[in-house]
C-alpha cells in the first residue's frame, strides 16, 4: 500500500481523527512514535500495517487507506500495547475504534464471512471462538 | 479453609464452552474443588458473557449480559446459607469480560442505573457488590497453596510444565491478580502438586485468539511459536486457563506440524486437570479422551498414568 502523504493543513484536525478519538475515547496526538506498541505486537507478523503507523494514519485523518487495511482485522486486542505505552494511549481501543468505523459504514460489509466456511471447519470451533469472532469482526 | 464438617459453598460460572467442547475443563474444576472441601454450586440460568469486552466508549449494551449474571449471584446467595457475595470461574475470557464489566459499573453510576433500567422485570437489582473471582485466585487466597499441597495424593513428580497465561488472566493491570508482566501463580499451584515448572519466553504472548476462526495459518504460526519456545525448554506439557488458548494451542498443532516440520506435538492441558490428576481423580473427572494431543505418553514416562 502507498501510504506517502503531503502534510498540508488540511491533514490537521480532521473529523475523522475527532472520531475515533470519540469512539475509542483516547487522544491520539499524545503518541510520539516510540513504536513499543508494535514491537510487542504478537500479530504484527500478519499485519500489513504496524500499529504505531496505524495511529500516525489516524492522526493525519488517512480515513480511506486506514480503513482498508488488513491489520486492524487482525488485531486481536490481547492490550500487549496498552500495558506497555509509555503516553497511556489504549492503542486497542483506538483499532476497535476503526474496526467500529469501517463496520458501520451504511451497509453490512463484515469482514468475517462465517457462512463461507466449510461445516466441517464450523463444526470443531468452540462457542467461544465463534462469539467473539462475530463480536469483533461483524456488524 | 473451610472445616472438615462443613464444605464451603461456592457460587460457580462454567461459561459456554465448558458446556461444549472443554468439558474436561468443567468436571476438573468441580471434582478438584470437591476434594479441597470446596462446594462448587453451578449459578441458576447463568448467561454468555460476551466472551469479549467491547473496548469503544459507546458500551452500556455489551455489559448487560455480563451484569445479569452478577444479578444471578445475588439471588443464589440469599436462598444458600453460608454463601458470600462472590463467584468463581476457571475460564480466563470469561473471567475477564466478566471482571471487566463489574469494574466499569462498579465505577460508573450512570451506566449502572441505566443497566438496572433494561433490566426492569428483574426482582434484584443489581448494586455492583459481587466479587468476580478466577479460580487460581481463589485457590491462593481462599483455599492457600499451603492447604492444597496436604490433598496431593499422587505428586506429580518429575513432571515438567510450562504454563501459559495467554492475554487476559492479567491484561488490563485492572483485572490481574498477579503481575501482569510476570505473573507466577499458576507455577505455584503447579509446584504445590509436586511438578516442576518450566519457565519459557511466551508465556505471556497471545494466541491469536478468535482468528482461529478464518484464519488457521495466523495460529498455526502462533502456536508454533508458543509451544516451540516451551519445547525449547524441555517442556513435558503446557497448561492454560483458557478454552480458546487451549483450542489454538492444542488443535492447530496439526496446522503448526504443516507449517513447520521440525513442529514438535506436546500436550495442552488445563490446569485444573492437573489439580484433579494430582488429587486421585478418575478418567471421569480428567476426561484426557477430549485432548487433540494425548497426554498419556508423556504422563506414561513420568510414571503418572
Amino acid at each position: 500500500m502507498d501510504t506517502t502523504l503531503r502534510i498540508t493543513s488540511a491533514h490537521a484536525g480532521s473529523s475523522f481523527t475527532a472520531r475515533i478519538e470519540k469512539i475509542s475515547g483516547q487522544k491520539l496526538l499524545a503518541c510520539y512514535q516510540c513504536g513499543k506498541c508494535s514491537a510487542g505486537c504478537p500479530m504484527a507478523a500478519h499485519m500489513d500495517v504496524l500499529p504505531n503507523r496505524m495511529i500516525r494514519m489516524a492522526q493525519l485523518g488517512m480515513q480511506q487507506q486506514l480503513l482498508e487495511t488488513k491489520a486492524i482485522w487482525m488485531c486481536v486486542s490481547c492490550l500487549t500495547c496498552n500495558s506497555r505505552c509509555p503516553k497511556g494511549i489504549k492503542i486497542a481501543e483506538v483499532i476497535e475504534a476503526l474496526r467500529k468505523a469501517a463496520l458501520g459504514g451504511g451497509e453490512r460489509n463484515d469482514n468475517l464471512k462465517i457462512m463461507e466456511l466449510t461445516p466441517e471447519a464450523r463444526s470443531v470451533l468452540p462457542p467461544i471462538a465463534t462469539i467473539s469472532a462475530m463480536r469483533k469482526l461483524t456488524s | 479453609m473451610g472445616n472438615e464438617n462443613k464444605p464451603m459453598k461456592l457460587a460457580y460460572y462454567p461459561g459456554c464452552t465448558l458446556k461444549n467442547q472443554a468439558t474436561n475443563f468443567d468436571v476438573s474444576t468441580v471434582s478438584s474443588m470437591a476434594k479441597l472441601d470446596v462446594e462448587v454450586e453451578e449459578l441458576d440460568r447463568w448467561n454468555c458473557c460476551g466472551t469479549v469486552h467491547a473496548l469503544d466508549s459507546d458500551n452500556v449494551m455489551n455489559r448487560v449480559a455480563p451484569i445479569t449474571n452478577m444479578i444471578r449471584v445475588k439471588e443464589m446467595q440469599a436462598k444458600t446459607e453460608g454463601m458470600a457475595g462472590e463467584f468463581m470461574t476457571s475460564c480466563a475470557m470469561c473471567y475477564n469480560t466478566l471482571k471487566r464489566a463489574n469494574i466499569d459499573v462498579q465505577q460508573r453510576a450512570d451506566a449502572l442505573e441505566t443497566i438496572n433500567e433494561l433490566l426492569y422485570l428483574e426482582k434484584t437489582k443489581y448494586q455492583g457488590d459481587v466479587e468476580v473471582l478466577h479460580l487460581l485466585e481463589y485457590l491462593r487466597d481462599r483455599v492457600g497453596f499451603d492447604n492444597l499441597a496436604k490433598k496431593v495424593t499422587r505428586p506429580l513428580k518429575g513432571l515438567r510444565v510450562a504454563c501459559y497465561y495467554g492475554c487476559l488472566l492479567m491484561r488490563p493491570k485492572e483485572v490481574a491478580f498477579d503481575d501482569a508482566e510476570n505473573p507466577t501463580i499458576m507455577e505455584n499451584l503447579i509446584r504445590a502438586l509436586g511438578a516442576t515448572p518450566v519457565e519459557f519466553s511466551h508465556k505471556m504472548e497471545c494466541c491469536g485468539a478468535y482468528q482461529t476462526v478464518d484464519k488457521p495459518d495466523v495460529i498455526a504460526d502462533r502456536t508454533d511459536r508458543i509451544m516451540g519456545s516451551a519445547s525449547e525448554e524441555r517442556a513435558d506439557l503446557v497448561v492454560v486457563s483458557c478454552p480458546l488458548c487451549a483450542f489454538n494451542l492444542d488443535y492447530r498443532q496439526d496446522d503448526a506440524k504443516r507449517l513447520n516440520p521440525d513442529f514438535n506435538n506436546m500436550p495442552v492441558l488445563y490446569f485444573t486437570q492437573l489439580m484433579a490428576l494430582a488429587f486421585g481423580c478418575d478418567e471421569a473427572a480428567l476426561r484426557f479422551d477430549l485432548q487433540h494431543i494425548d497426554p498419556l505418553p508423556v504422563l506414561k514416562a513420568r510414571g503418572l498414568d
